[in-house]
């Protein structure tokens, strides 16, 4: 029924000459260099935009569990705001939107948007496992750290976070391993990432089967790979007779 | 630039923006009713401690979770045609993709949800002399169902703002319905942002619903 070509990933992107070793040299580029490439770029979004989501997500979920009802309420509309937009519509309003808005954007590259955008809609899903982590501690590890004269800022940094932080980490696994299937709505915004090199390397070639094939397997990959890097986190930082300890 | 929503009139939205609209909730609704139907399945199976039941619902749970979604959409838009030799158009191939993609994540709470109810409750069942197909009808599923009523639905909004998505095969959604509107008026800034207060008000509202449900349910039980 189905007949394979996987030489179609040796071939040269513009001259469809088949290439011996399949990695292009000199100029040209076959279509597993491309693949490589794209994935390289899901790769970066979603390091990145993991980076910025655990910055700002932790933060927000920090603000949400402080006295101060102000910084509550800000944490809390932050979360709102970005958890109930499509992810789509999202990083249209940072690449379509914003820049028309503001013109220095302008000069902002696409990536860094796509970047932003993910982080952020990430980050409301962060805020909340963060909370829920800090939350999950008994009130007297709180008033433990103030009574022993520790300023909040402190007992956040030396009795809450450590703590909290530990508990998130498997929610925040399965977070990370959603980034990576999340980068692929990026190429709405035309990011050259695995997605983007299925669609249009699917189309010049006309094998899309062997073309999907691939960039799922390496979602795959990546997914995992995220999911065992986590686990060896988890066992490192493990603390002794506590929570999830063996 | 300057905003101006002046372009924004009944006429426009009755027709572009209520058509998608109308296509996103049918292919939430779909997806959610076939999704909930297919992931009890699939959780029931997992459970069944039979092997050859539990690992062809386990593989199928697990790959639909690693997948990308917009992977889903693409590789269901390109197989069902070469499966049954003509194509079904976006919006139908998005509803098959949606269900099934859905059914997994369906099947994972369902799976919790079932797992919630307590074994003495199934024992009673047995005790009684009621079947296996019978305890589970009668007692675990409409338990579990209850149980897991405000997280199927927090995942019901998650894959209403999915619905999105359908934009890589190019079907007519919310979205898109704002989209070619923005076009139309060459006013696509201003589109985009009432876009995404539309989707905000639908899903914050649904949210603070599930919330005060919630709170009933934690109340009764």
């Amino acid at each position: 029924m189905v007949t394979w070509d996987w030489q179609v990933f040796c071939k040269e992107t513009t001259s469809g000459d088949i290439i011996s070793g399949c990695f292009g040299r000199g100029g040209d580029i076959t279509y597993l260099d491309w693949l490589f490439s794209a994935w390289g770029w899901t790769l970066s979004v979603a390091v990145f935009a993991l980076v910025v989501a655990l910055f700002v997500g932790s933060l927000m979920g920090i603000l949400r569990t402080v006295p101060d009802k102000r910084l509550v309420f800000l944490g809390n509309v932050w979360t709102e705001l970005f958890r109930n937009i499509p992810l789509l519509v999202q990083i249209f309003l940072w690449y379509h939107v914003l820049p028309s808005l503001f013109t220095s954007l302008r000069s902002v590259p696409s990536f860094v948007l796509v970047v932003v955008a993910l982080g952020f809609f990430t980050s409301a899903r962060i805020s909340e496992q963060v909370k829920a982590g800090i939350q999950a501690l008994p009130n007297g590890q709180r008033y433990a750290g103030l009574a022993m004269g520790l300023t909040l800022p402190q007992t956040y940094r030396f009795v809450l976070l450590p703590m909290a932080f530990r508990i998130v980490i498997p929610p925040l696994t399965s977070e990370s391993m959603n980034i990576v299937k999340n980068s692929s709505v990026a190429f709405a915004v035309s990011i050259a990432e695995l997605t983007m090199f299925a669609m249009q390397a699917g189309e010049e070639t006309s094998r899309n089967v062997e073309m999907y094939l691939a960039v799922t397997a390496l979602y795959f990959v990546s997914a995992f790979s995220v999911n065992r890097l986590a686990l060896v986190i988890e066992n490192r930082v493990r603390v002794p007779g506590m929570i999830g300890a063996k | 630039m300057t905003l101006d929503f002046s372009f924004l009139s009944w006429g426009v939205v009755s027709s572009f923006v209520i058509k998608g609209l109308i296509f996103s909730v049918q292919l939430t609704l779909v997806a959610m009713i076939g999704g909930i139907v297919l992931g009890t399945a699939l959780a029931l199976m997992r459970l069944s401690g039979k092997r050859w039941l539990v690992a062809p619902a386990a593989f199928y749970v697990n790959t639909m979770r690693s997948i990308p979604l917009v992977m889903v959409i693409l590789w269901f838009f390109l197989l069902i045609p070469l499966l049954l030799g003509k194509p079904l158009g976006a919006e139908v191939s998005a509803m098959v993709t949606f269900t099934l993609f859905e059914a997994a994540y369906f099947s994972e709470i369902m799976r919790a949800g079932i797992q919630s109810v307590s074994k003495g409750q199934v024992h009673a069942g047995y005790a009684v002399g009621m079947t296996y197909p019978q305890t589970m009808q009668l007692i675990v599923l409409p338990q579990a169902f209850r149980n897991m009523l405000p997280v199927l639905l927090t995942q019901t909004i998650i894959l209403f703002q999915d619905t999105s998505l359908v934009y890589a095969i190019g079907a007519y959604d919310l979205l898109k319905g704002f989209e070619i509107a923005g076009k139309n008026f060459n006013r696509p800034v201003e589109t985009y942002l009432v876009a995404a207060c539309v989707y905000f008000v639908i899903c914050f509202s649904l949210s603070m619903t599930v919330r005060q449900l919630q709170n009933k349910i934690a109340i009764i039980r």
